[in-house]
């Protein structure tokens, strides 16, 4: 790894690579214990309410979460390889990953709207003060639950969304500079891959339940 | 009757208090034989081997593993003891004996309401009589209360949508402090109140004097006709509805599949949300009463629905 | 040692108190005189300084609180406040003193100043991060007062549902929204902390000889990390229920309010132990220079310090005990409660063996942790009665509870705190203080505190709820005894600003080593240049590494 940008207060290219590397595996930890009470949450309700549980999962649309599910998978895979492009320094391509990246993330992100527009109309948000075809205080909770974590999925999107943004932006006026910085790319990507993965087990409790 | 306030150890009404009173002191002790040696020790050191004063400081050791064992095991040991004894203890607290005088008891800002079962109410005083186990199931009409009676060493918090209980058995007359000790709101402070402790006769003599309008269970039963409920629960309705005399304490089933005992949990979730466990066979068209209905009516109407008995024919 | 200072002080020093010296000329604090200098700087020795600065503040309100509060209760009437009112005042108090105090207290101003240093680094792992934190923190605060102008809040700093998300009248969204972004703050603390402790130590520095310190933060650290995300989500939750009416704490939907308390205390249980470990890791090091010898049982410490920020995080439901927790759930958590008490123990024990034969000199830092440790062991103690389970049923919710956690965080933290300043001043400012004042600043403190607090825990066991502030006339005694040593204790805490600050202008320059004590950060000129060390540090020995005696001479 070609490095020469070495900041104070490390000696050595491979220690500063190790520290970042290190820093966001453990922010990504804390991650974990964000979702993990909704995960908690979600796995409480379905032992001891398991029939509303699956009667509430039922009535939402898998079958955009599903595609919601394979855009996510995609856009990690432009990911992959733009941290890969960045890696052998090959700046044009690994823009142009990251923006394939960028618009899969907003492709996610406006069939989210539109699937909590649907669900807003066919009366299933928790709203007070709305007509609602919620039928039992189980699917109250679940759709709460549902809200609140594909809510804060989305929120952790939009911030990666940004952090895509801006590394376009870094890498095409040359703040950031591929393969030295590489690592910024990883980091950012690593971030990427986590919210690709909290989805890929958000789809299946919260949708799935049977 | 003696008023205990003013004695110089806080006041002890119940067999209860004394043990709770007893083990928080031997632990005292013990806290003490574990700490006094600490504070003595390092006051004697920090004389002896003060810095520049000559002393005996060769073989100074820097670790010793079976010392550190040993106070770390033995204090442990000893704690256990009291946490088998404290557990036993306080596992008392969760099971009322079947004799117990039962009182219902509703929790609001920022008051408190006792009802005794023949009707006699009382508002941020409880009278109870000696000797007799009490058995007080509590409710909240709005947030998180909790029942605090110092003379008896016992507190519980009171939390909206289910019903909570205490039980006592005091034995020693008097007055008491009664306080609420979960933070309510504005007037948390001034939610207090008094329990007096009445022997036998006086307590016979204070239900007798109090005014009543009707036991719990009649003003249940007129509830029950005021709102509706007998449209469909009695007998003789056109709506299919389950029956409801003997049903307190009878295994019910669920839609669901699951089963679970009638108890006054069950009664009140079936009152205030109907859809949250619907019985097996039953359509699923109760109305909430939960805009309709306050904690203490509930509480009545389920004073009620336990008094009735089944009829002589099953089914 | 002192022949470097001796060549180095001008000699009209003691007169005007205007010269610098030669070694301040060239420290971090003068390099750069700017206020950008200061507001953008990554050198974490003025972050440290930044973030004294902030804590003290907030200190002064939160302590702003307490005082009123201590008034009103001088009388068993609602003399001083309104019912709201003082239902502000305690709430306010708390959400300070906790967040704004106590958790960034010691790690966040001796951690940043001395970890480094400590572990032969320049700087810690994630300098702009650490910055970033600092700005966050005073981002919440500012929040939090503008929370505190706009009337305050008054569901206590616990915001128990559903009092919070659905009674309460006042800011309470606002509120949550300040802590929330102070959690931020922690998070990125935590996470610097743990990457420097791996990766930055230098040559022959393994973790067997870590200062204890240095162990203590990374404990503290771990908590941070994984702790505060669900006190994160927890306030996401009260804020969406209260803006959307979601119902998940609401128990005519089907919420259930206890939920709340599970996630509340699943955080602020491992919390006070980020309140409370770094003071630990303080008072290893206190003890370790004052009786110039290594501390007994050093892997058994540092053991303690991850055995208490493991076993923390699996005793919260002790906080809900009468709440209508399974009688089975309350059992284990009690169990544990005991268990976690152990480590806390261990290092009681060892600090008095390490005084054993040792050469013990009572200076200022030497008595703050002689007042720490004769407060944190009361505290302690009276935490294991409240594991007991008949016994917390009693005192629950009373002030048996409100002195036992202000022995441990007031009298243990907070004089801990007071002892790694008077310890670590002359590094930090380069000046020696008055002696003769550090200890009598302990002596009071210590006094004060004891008639403040040892009161509440009669006041607890004879029945006096907390958060009450109309009470039965029979408490008033204790009340004032309670609210006169808050006075005293008021007085001990300002007296040290008074002559550290003197100290800063005419104190008399401390050299390297003032005390002298082991380690590697006496091993920098006081105060420190911007890069620390000239030369990274070969480490080849073990920590304290103070001569001791085998055979022979004493003395």
């Amino acid at each position: 790894m070609v490095e020469t940008l070495v900041t104070e207060p490390y000696s050595d290219p491979r220690q500063q690579h190790d520290a970042a590397m290190m820093g966001m595996y453990i922010f990504l930890g804390n991650e974990v214990m964000l979702f993990g009470g909704l995960f908690a949450v979600a796995l409480y309700t379905r032992l001891v309410h398991t029939k509303e549980a699956v009667a509430a999962s039922r009535a939402l649309h898998y079958g955009i979460g599903g595609t919601n599910t394979a855009i996510l998978l995609t856009s990690s895979l432009c990911i992959a390889l733009a941290v890969e492009a960045g890696r052998q320094g090959e700046r044009k391509l690994a823009i142009r990953w990251l923006i394939g990246a960028i618009v899969l993330g907003l492709g996610f992100l406006s069939l989210k709207g539109y699937e909590y527009l649907e669900e807003f109309q066919e009366g299933l948000m928790p709203f007070t003060g709305f007509d609602t075809a919620i039928k039992t205080p189980v699917q109250h909770l679940y759709m709460d639950l549902y809200l609140i974590a594909t809510g804060l999925h989305a929120l952790h999107m939009v911030i990666g969304v940004g952090l895509l943004a801006y590394l376009v932006i870094g890498l095409s006026k040359r703040w950031i500079v591929v393969p030295e910085r590489a690592i910024t790319l990883i980091v950012v990507g690593l971030y990427w891959h986590f919210v690709d993965a909290v989805w890929v087990f958000l789809y299946p409790v919260l949708y799935l339940a049977r | 009757m003696a008023d205990p306030w003013s004695s110089l150890l806080p006041a002890e009404a119940s067999n209860y208090s004394s043990q709770v009173d007893l083990l928080t002191g031997l632990m005292l002790v013990l806290a003490l034989g574990l700490s006094a040696p600490v504070f003595i020790l390092m006051a004697y050191f920090a004389v002896k081997y003060r810095r520049g004063k000559p002393a005996n400081r060769t073989h100074a050791a820097n670790r010793n593993i079976w010392l550190e064992i040993s106070w770390s095991a033995i204090p442990f040991v000893a704690l256990l003891g009291f946490y088998l004894w404290s557990t036993d203890l306080s596992a008392r607290l969760y099971h009322a004996p079947g004799n117990a005088l039962q009182i219902d008891v509703v929790a609001k800002q920022w008051m408190w309401k006792f009802q005794h079962p023949e009707g006699q109410g009382e508002i941020n005083e409880l009278h109870v009589p000696v000797d007799q186990p009490v058995r007080l199931i509590m409710a909240s009409q709005d947030v998180i209360h909790s029942l605090y009676l110092p003379a008896l060493r016992i507190k519980q918090d009171v939390v909206p949508g289910r019903y909570t209980s205490e039980w006592f058995t005091a034995n020693r007359p008097g007055i008491y402090m009664l306080a609420c000790a979960e933070y309510c709101g504005a007037n948390h402070s001034e939610m207090g109140g008094r329990i007096i402790v009445l022997d036998k006769a006086d307590y016979a003599r204070w239900l007798g004097q109090s005014s009543v309008d009707n036991s719990l269970a009649l003003a249940g039963a007129a509830l029950f006709r005021a709102r509706g409920c007998s449209g469909c629960h009695e007998p003789g309705a056109t709506v299919h509805a389950p029956r409801l005399d003997g049903i307190y304490g009878k295994t019910v089933a669920l839609q669901t599949g699951e089963t679970v005992i009638a108890d006054d949990q069950y009664l009140r979730d079936s009152i205030l949300l109907p859809q949250s466990q619907i019985a097996a066979g039953y359509p699923p068209i109760m109305p909430t009463f939960q805009n309709v209905l306050s904690e203490e009516d509930v509480l009545k109407i389920i004073a009620y629905i336990k008094s009735l008995q089944p009829e002589a024919n099953t089914q | 040692m002192t022949d470097f200072a001796e060549a180095h002080r001008p000699s009209n020093l003691s007169q005007t108190g205007l010269s610098e010296t030669e070694t301040e000329r060239v420290s971090y604090l003068r390099a750069g005189h700017s206020l950008s200098s200061w507001l953008f700087t990554t050198d974490h020795k003025r972050i440290a300084i930044l973030y004294l600065i902030s804590i003290t503040f907030f200190f002064f309100v939160g302590g702003a609180a307490a005082a009123l509060i201590r008034l009103d209760l001088l009388t068993p009437k609602a003399d001083l406040l309104t019912n709201e009112g003082y239902n502000r005042a305690f709430t306010i108090h708390g959400v300070i003193m906790v967040w704004f105090f106590l958790i960034p207290s010691i790690p966040n101003t001796f951690g940043n100043f001395l970890v480094p240093l400590m572990i032969g680094a320049r700087d810690l792992a994630f300098p702009r991060l650490n910055l970033l934190s600092w700005y966050i923190f005073m981002l919440a605060g500012l929040f939090t007062l503008f929370v505190l102008i706009a009337g305050g809040v008054d569901t206590g700093w616990t915001f128990y549902t559903p009092l919070s998300s659905m009674f309460a009248h006042a800011n309470v969204v606002l509120a949550a929204t300040a802590v929330f972004i102070a959690g931020f703050s922690s998070i990125l603390t935590g996470i610097n902390f743990i990457v420097t402790t791996h990766k930055l130590r230098c040559p022959g520095m393994t973790w067997g000889r870590l200062p204890l310190f240095v162990w203590s933060i990374y404990a503290t650290s771990l908590v941070l990390v994984l702790a505060t995300p669900v006190l994160s989500i927890t306030l996401v939750l009260i804020a969406a229920e209260r803006l959307f009416g979601l119902g998940i704490f609401n128990p005519a939907l089907g919420g259930d309010p206890l939920l709340y308390q599970h996630l509340f205390w699943f955080y602020s249980h491992p919390a006070v132990y980020i309140m409370v470990l770094p003071a630990l890791g303080v008072v290893s090091e206190l003890v370790a220079a004052a009786a110039h010898k290594p501390i007994f049982g050093y892997q058994f410490v540092a053991g303690s310090s991850l055995a208490i920020a493991v076993i923390g995080f699996f005793v919260w439901g002790h906080h809900m005990f009468v709440a209508g927790q399974s009688m089975y759930a309350s059992a284990v958590f009690s169990f544990l409660s005991l268990l976690v008490a152990v480590p806390s123990g261990i290092k009681v024990y060892n600090w008095t063996a390490t005084l054993y034969k040792g050469h013990i000199s009572l200076d200022p830092p030497f008595l703050f942790a002689m007042a720490f440790i004769g407060l944190f062991v009361v505290g302690g103690l009276t935490g294991l009665i409240l594991a007991m389970l008949a016994v917390d049923v009693h005192v629950h919710d009373t002030y048996f509870v409100v002195a036992h956690f202000h022995y441990i965080m007031v009298g243990g933290t907070v004089s801990a705190f007071f002892g790694a300043l008077h310890f670590w001043w002359p590094k930090m400012i380069g000046r020696k203080y008055s002696l003769v004042w550090g200890r009598l600043s302990a002596i009071f403190i210590f006094l004060g505190f004891n008639l403040t607090f040892f009161p509440q825990f009669l006041l607890g066991y004879w029945g006096m709820p907390r958060r009450y502030h109309v009470y039965a006339p029979q408490f008033q005694v204790l009340h004032v005894f309670s609210s006169t040593g808050a006075s005293v204790l008021a007085v001990a805490y300002l007296v040290p600003f008074l002559y550290l600050f003197y100290s800063m202008r005419y104190g008399e320059p401390a050299g390297d080593n003032p005390w002298p004590a082991i380690g590697l950060e006496w091993t920098t000129p006081s105060p420190p240049p911007k890069h620390n060390f000239a030369k990274i540090p070969v480490v080849s020995g073990p920590p304290y590494d103070y001569h001791v005696e085998i055979e022979g001479k004493d003395g």
